[in-house]
């Protein structure tokens, strides 16, 4: 990596009630969060949940309807897109086809004045950055995928913003080069420092760039917190599934004990919760659990459910069984596969055993969209 | 050898061969007779005369100017269709065909209505007081070009609104993020990404300009006259058929060295890949 001469400086951005409405209907309502100076956070969600228009609200593309956006202290409302001091990398990079590779890095530069001499070593700097050098004098249309990325990654950081935006960035490439970009996108983002903003629908990208993820459904935030803490404790059933994978079932509060729960399914089944639930007897409820919080046994005990094998399906080192309970409803498990790890033929009669402490109970829904 | 489509294309081919390459190669072969045989002499006639040569210049003069105002209307009106909405966009096309659907003979009457004394702009002027007494546009080159202008504006506005509709928004807000104002953005990004459409369109209005006879006939009246008229003249009124094939030649001709000119602009490297 090469030495940066002035390393940049981020800034905090602060998110607060932003709302805006395209044709009457809101596609963001009440959406606060911060980055941190230097900070990566993941906007996180399905199509069409909101993600986007707060993207292009940050930029100052679109001027949302109320709330308050704030970077670095300054207020944004009165900052027109031309001067916030923004990076952004588009969805399908929206290089200009006319210009070369030096001239799309050089071209936020030239619209800050910035003297010849210094727009050429700038360039040049950011050709070494992204490993282009030598392509300065190419046409974006000459170069791969890949390249063209790493340029649109270029031209944003060129002019030094205090904030990198970044929407659905690898979303155009295959999977094996995403990798490899992600990679190459945090270390310039830690070589920098830029505080950073990436949108996207894809979980694993999320997971493996950001510090945090705000996940986002139907133009509201779900959650807020690490990776980690999405996938362990997630707040809402929403993100329960879009996080992971996740079993559901559905079922009743029976009776609540000070240190235990009992949940009563169909066909006179029950699960118990080690822990004292905050429902009223009788509250319909949902609960969630983990591929890998189910175990397959042999004998029926405590928390087993009685299954059918539909088909289990070696995944590298994983060997994933698809169940059918007796009442039609499909569960999947995952073990960590090993050489004398048994693989059980379709319709084998099982039980599956539910690790009900990892377990979580949400209020029951007519219905969940995956 | 690979199945080839040519069978299909034997019927257009044959209507071409027949009234189109056929008369032109006539009309090509007439301009080199002379009385006494074949001769260069149609054209040295031509082109020697200093009346001849104003008349080109003012075709070509003509041809630039329509192209010019022209492309000042265009690129606003096809830049709105850009950022219109979908029924906006209908209404646009449905105004800018609407010169293309109606008759040349009453277009160019209704022309002669709106330049006239009583016409609307003189009028206009004298309600202003910008003039002091009404005024006639007809028969000078400004009412025709203005004439010519409206009439030629689709083909300018069509291939620029084929373009711009392959044209993702992105590109001028990847410039404005970039710090880009309006003119920059005009300039740098807009320009560059219409200017094959703008070329496309170019040729088609000086092709369509400099050879509209009934258009200049009527409204540039005898005081303005070019190449078409000359053309005219030699046929109907001189009978000498070598001479208005000659004259004919040089029109095609230099309207033929500006297309090529054009498409070799359109194929520069950084042009191709949007075009």
């Amino acid at each position: 990596m090469p030495h940066i001469a002035n390393s940049i400086e981020g800034k905090q951005l602060s998110v607060k009630d932003l709302t805006h409405s395209y044709g009457g209907q809101n596609a963001v309502s009440d959406v606060s969060f911060e980055v941190n100076a230097g900070e990566i956070v993941a906007l996180l969600g399905p199509s069409g949940c909101g993600k986007s228009t707060v993207l292009r609200a940050i930029a100052g593309l679109i001027h949302p309807k109320s709330g308050r956006m704030v970077l670095g202290g300054a207020d944004l409302a009165n900052i027109s897109a031309r001067a916030r001091g923004i990076g952004m990398v588009f969805q399908n990079y929206a290089l200009f086809p006319h210009l070369t590779v030096a001239e799309n890095i050089a071209y936020p530069l030239a619209c800050q004045q910035v003297p010849r001499a210094v727009r050429k070593a700038r360039v040049e700097e950011m050709l070494s950055l992204v490993r282009l050098n030598g392509y300065g004098n190419r046409l974006p249309r000459e170069l791969s995928g890949g390249q063209q990325q790493r340029v649109a990654v270029a031209r944003a950081i060129a002019g030094r913003p205090s904030l990198l935006l970044l929407d659905e960035p690898f979303g155009a490439l295959d999977r094996a080069l995403r990798f490899d970009l992600q990679v190459e996108l945090l270390h310039l983002q830690k070589t920098l420092g830029i505080t950073t903003l990436i949108v996207t629908h894809d979980q694993e990208e999320a997971q493996s760039l950001a510090n945090r993820l705000v996940l986002m459904s139907k133009g509201n935030v779900e959650q807020i917190d690490t990776p980690m803490a999405v996938y362990d404790r997630p707040n809402t059933l929403f993100v329960n599934t879009f996080i992971g994978q996740a079993n559901i079932l559905r079922g009743t509060v029976v009776r609540l004990d000070p240190e235990a729960t009992l949940i009563g399914l169909p066909g006179d089944k029950a699960l118990r919760l080690p822990r004292r639930l905050n429902f009223t007897i009788g509250s319909k409820v949902t609960v969630t659990f983990r591929p890998e919080e189910v175990r397959l046994t042999s004998q029926p005990g405590e928390n087993s459910l009685a299954a059918r094998v539909t088909v289990s399906v070696p995944l590298g080192p994983t060997l994933v069984h698809d169940l059918v309970l007796d009442d039609g409803t499909n569960l999947r498990a995952s073990e960590v596969r090993g050489p004398s790890t048994f693989v059980p033929e379709t319709g084998t009669q099982v039980f599956a055993e539910i690790d009900t402490a990892r377990a979580h109970v949400f209020p029951g829904e007519p219905e969940v969209s995956q | 050898m690979k199945a080839s489509g040519f069978p299909y294309v034997i019927p257009m081919l044959l209507l071409s061969v027949a009234f189109f390459a056929t008369p032109l190669a006539v009309l090509i072969g007439f301009s080199f007779i002379g009385p006494d045989g074949l001769t260069l002499n149609n054209y040295g006639r031509f082109l020697g005369d200093a009346f001849n040569y104003r008349v080109l210049m003012n075709t070509a003069k003509l041809g630039l100017q329509t192209v010019a105002s022209t492309t000042l209307l265009g690129i606003p009106i096809a830049l709105l269709y850009w950022h219109s909405g979908k029924t906006a966009r209908q209404v646009i096309i449905f105004l800018t065909l609407i010169p293309m659907l109606t008759s040349n003979v009453v277009r160019t009457f209704a022309w002669i209505v709106i330049l006239g004394r009583q016409g609307p702009i003189s009028e206009t002027f004298v309600a202003l007081g910008l003039a002091g007494q009404p005024f006639s546009l007809m028969s000078t080159e400004l009412g025709l070009v203005l004439a010519m202008c409206q009439i030629d504006l689709p083909l300018i506005i069509l291939p620029l609104i084929a373009i711009l509709s392959r044209t993702p928004v992105q590109f001028t807000e990847a410039a404005q993020v970039s710090g880009a104002g309006p003119w920059r953005i005009f300039v740098t990004v807009l320009l560059p990404m219409m200017l094959p459409g703008l070329l496309a369109g170019w040729i088609l209005v000086f092709a369509s300009t400099s050879s509209s006879f009934v258009t200049q006939a009527v409204i540039g009246g005898a005081r303005n006259v070019y190449v078409p008229q000359l053309i005219y003249r030699e046929v109907g009124t001189l009978f000498d058929w070598s001479m208005a094939s000659a004259i004919a030649v040089v029109l095609l001709l230099s309207t033929g060295i500006l297309l090529v000119a054009m498409t070799m602009i359109s194929r520069h490297r950084r042009l191709v890949g949007h075009a």
